[in-house]
């Protein structure tokens, strides 16, 4: 019986973690606006009110025109600064990196604030586009984080020998570097992604006119009979988290496997 | 590379030129005027303890690393403004450096992406280059699934492959066990005679750079310290430190008494001997000295044995014996020297190991030692 207290806490835990989770299907599916048991019928109106709900459309339309943005950006902000860091030897490299990583812990209250102040003392109007220099600002830590473990596990001598063999420093980076922090660069645009598509505080001061998900979400749940639609949408958002995982994750380990790298860790 | 001149031309002309090579961090001196000649053809070792530069000086031949002063050339080209990826050279590394993404085929013909020839071409290269390090029907493994002797395998193919005019080799064979160091050692000395191409080989192990190297330099602390053949170079090392890095050599105090043509000294232990001037690597001065010898050249005499008629003989007691089978290794206490010395002895049928305690004779050849002028170290 020993182990048992430690059973009964895992599946506590999962339950905490999950049951919340379990309930947006279920109230999704759910014939009626008020959120409550007993439910009282099976519906699909509020996926097919999500289609008609041109505001919801035109947020969704924006969060991944922001999230793909900041994907993007903040990897490539990523790989330079982790390339810099395992290769190259520079004065001030510790203050340096200390300062580019100190976004991971200050508030994002703080960032989005002086953000703002900034933006507006420059005269610059709110839209997307400050919403994804916002937000490619407290994803790049976390890339760097990422791909600097990628990148740091690349043996030097592999550069060199591709160079030795008449590459370029830029066809050794194509040929022999990127295939093999390919992994590390899929695991940083699929962090990076997430952080930006679920980022509130800074959406929220940053967005202006042009709300994002989040931001469009909080929003509605001013309106009571918005809500299943709210959950509709949820259903959705993580039936696409789980797909995208699970393809990411299958990319990771077969890249890992051809590498014949040994596995460790990784999202699932 | 479209004519090659008569072997003995080619291994008379210098192909790598050093003159005053230096490299230095900051103050730190990795590589100290370093001024040498590499022969086209010939197997060249830089032999010395970690930190010696010999790594340096091969990276920097390669193009890795820029010299911070004199000048290299390779093929009577200064490579100043040459980078690595337009040098002659081509590299073995330490770790081999296999990219484990692409199969064995596809690392080896890795060098020949830029070669203009056509793709039926290119595979035959790849296939000869293949069966010459014995990995005939590999090409299509993936290079991870390899083990540690056949990743060097195709390492060497690889770097072969493009025909280099040397071909530098960073410690190839460290990672290696006993077994598969001793065989890949002499495929080596093979596989260099047959391509003809000049190898560099960085090494810390005297042994490796003793059975395959042509010519061996000896680097401590960025100098070349020694630059001979192996025989000359465990004969007749020029300071102690050299003698003590290649193999085991007894020393005992001396005074030189008298210098010329014939050195007279006085040695502790063996007494008032001769030797030619010839035996004094360095420069020869009265005064206290050292002598060496290798543990080989002297011989345990038993009972009865009849004196050698050149050569001398000392008296000492058997300390310690180790028997080898084929071999016995003798610490013997001369008489009047605190420091026993070593000598090793080929085991005969018929003659017992000598036991600990018994006292003996041992006899020498005037040619074995070694005088050392240099100040006591």
């Amino acid at each position: 019986m020993r182990g048992r207290g430690f059973q009964i806490y895992a599946i506590c835990y999962l339950i905490f973690l999950y049951a919340p989770i379990a309930l947006l299907p279920i109230f999704a599916f759910n014939n009626s606006t008020v959120i409550s048991f007993p439910l009282s019928g099976f519906t699909t109106q509020w996926f097919s009110q999500l289609w008609t709900d041109t505001s919801l459309l035109l947020a969704v339309k924006h969060s991944l025109i922001v999230a793909v943005s900041v994907s993007i950006l903040a990897t490539c902000f990523g790989v330079f600064a982790a390339r810099a860091t395992t290769r190259y030897a520079f004065p001030m490299k510790q203050g340096l990196m200390g300062m580019i990583m100190l976004p991971l812990v200050l508030p994002d209250i703080i960032i989005a604030v002086s953000l703002l102040v900034v933006l507006m003392q420059m005269g610059a109007s709110l839209s997307i586009l400050t919403v994804i220099l916002g937000h490619t600002l407290i994803a790049t830590p976390f890339t760097i984080a990422i791909l600097n473990s990628a990148f740091q596990s690349l043996d030097k001598s592999l550069e060199e020998a591709a160079i030795d063999l008449g590459e370029t420093p830029a066809s050794t980076f194509r040929l022999i570097i990127l295939p093999l922090v390919m992994p590390g660069i899929i695991s940083s645009l699929l962090i990076a992604f997430s952080i930006s598509l679920d980022e509130y505080i800074i959406a929220a001061f940053l967005s202006g006119t042009e709300a994002t998900l989040p931001v469009y979400i909080f929003a509605q749940f001013r309106f009571p009979n918005k809500v299943p639609v709210i959950m509709a949408l949820g259903t959705i958002l993580v039936c696409l988290s789980i797909t995208l995982l699970t393809i990411a994750e299958y990319f990771r380990r077969r890249g890992i496997a051809k590498a014949g790298g040994k596995d460790t860790g990784g999202f699932l | 590379m479209t004519s090659s001149p008569a072997p003995a031309a080619r291994l008379a002309r210098p192909l790598i030129e050093l003159r005053e090579v230096e490299k230095y961090y900051g103050d730190y001196y990795a590589l100290r005027k370093i001024t040498t000649d590499i022969r086209e053809g010939e197997f060249f070792s830089l032999l010395g303890p970690s930190g010696c530069g010999k790594t340096t000086l091969l990276r920097c031949i390669a193009g890795f690393e820029e010299i911070s002063g004199g000048h290299l050339s390779i093929d009577g080209k200064d490579m100043e403004d040459v980078p690595a990826n337009k040098r002659p050279t081509n590299m073995v590394f330490q770790s081999y450096a296999i990219f484990p993404h692409l199969t064995v085929e596809e690392n080896v013909g890795f060098g020949l992406r830029r070669d203009p020839s056509s793709k039926e071409d290119k595979a035959r290269r790849v296939a000869e280059a293949l069966e010459m390090v014995g990995l005939k029907g590999f090409g299509k493994r993936a290079a991870h699934a390899l083990s540690g002797g056949q990743r060097q395998r195709v390492a060497l193919a690889r770097a072969l492959i493009l025909k280099p005019r040397v071909l530098l080799l960073d410690e190839p064979l460290s990672a290696l066990d006993k077994k598969m160091r001793e065989q890949m050692q002499s495929e080596l000395r093979k596989l260099q005679r047959q391509v003809g191409i000049t190898f560099i080989l960085v090494t810390h192990d005297q042994e490796e750079a003793l059975i395959m190297s042509d010519r061996i330099a000896v680097m401590f602390e960025g100098e070349i310290a020694q630059l001979d053949s192996p025989e000359r170079l465990y004969r007749r090392p020029i300071s102690r430190k050299v003698a003590e890095f290649i193999g085991i050599m007894n020393f005992l105090p001396a005074r030189v008494l008298s210098t010329g043509p014939q050195i007279a000294l006085d040695v502790a232990g063996l007494g008032q001997i001769a030797i030619d001037a010839e035996q004094c690597p360095g420069t020869p001065r009265t005064g206290d000295a050292s002598v060496g010898f290798r543990p080989e050249t002297m011989t345990v005499l038993y009972e009865g044995d009849p004196e050698p008629s050149r050569g001398k003989v000392a008296q000492g007691t058997v300390e310690e014996v180790v028997y080898f089978g084929d071999m016995s290794y003798y610490e013997v206490r001369l008489e009047g020297v605190e420091k026993p010395v070593q000598i090793s002895m080929r085991n005969v049928v018929g003659r017992p190991v000598l036991l600990r305690g018994s006292r003996t004779r041992i006899a020498w050849e005037a040619g074995a030692l070694v005088l050392f002028c240099e100040p006591k170290a």
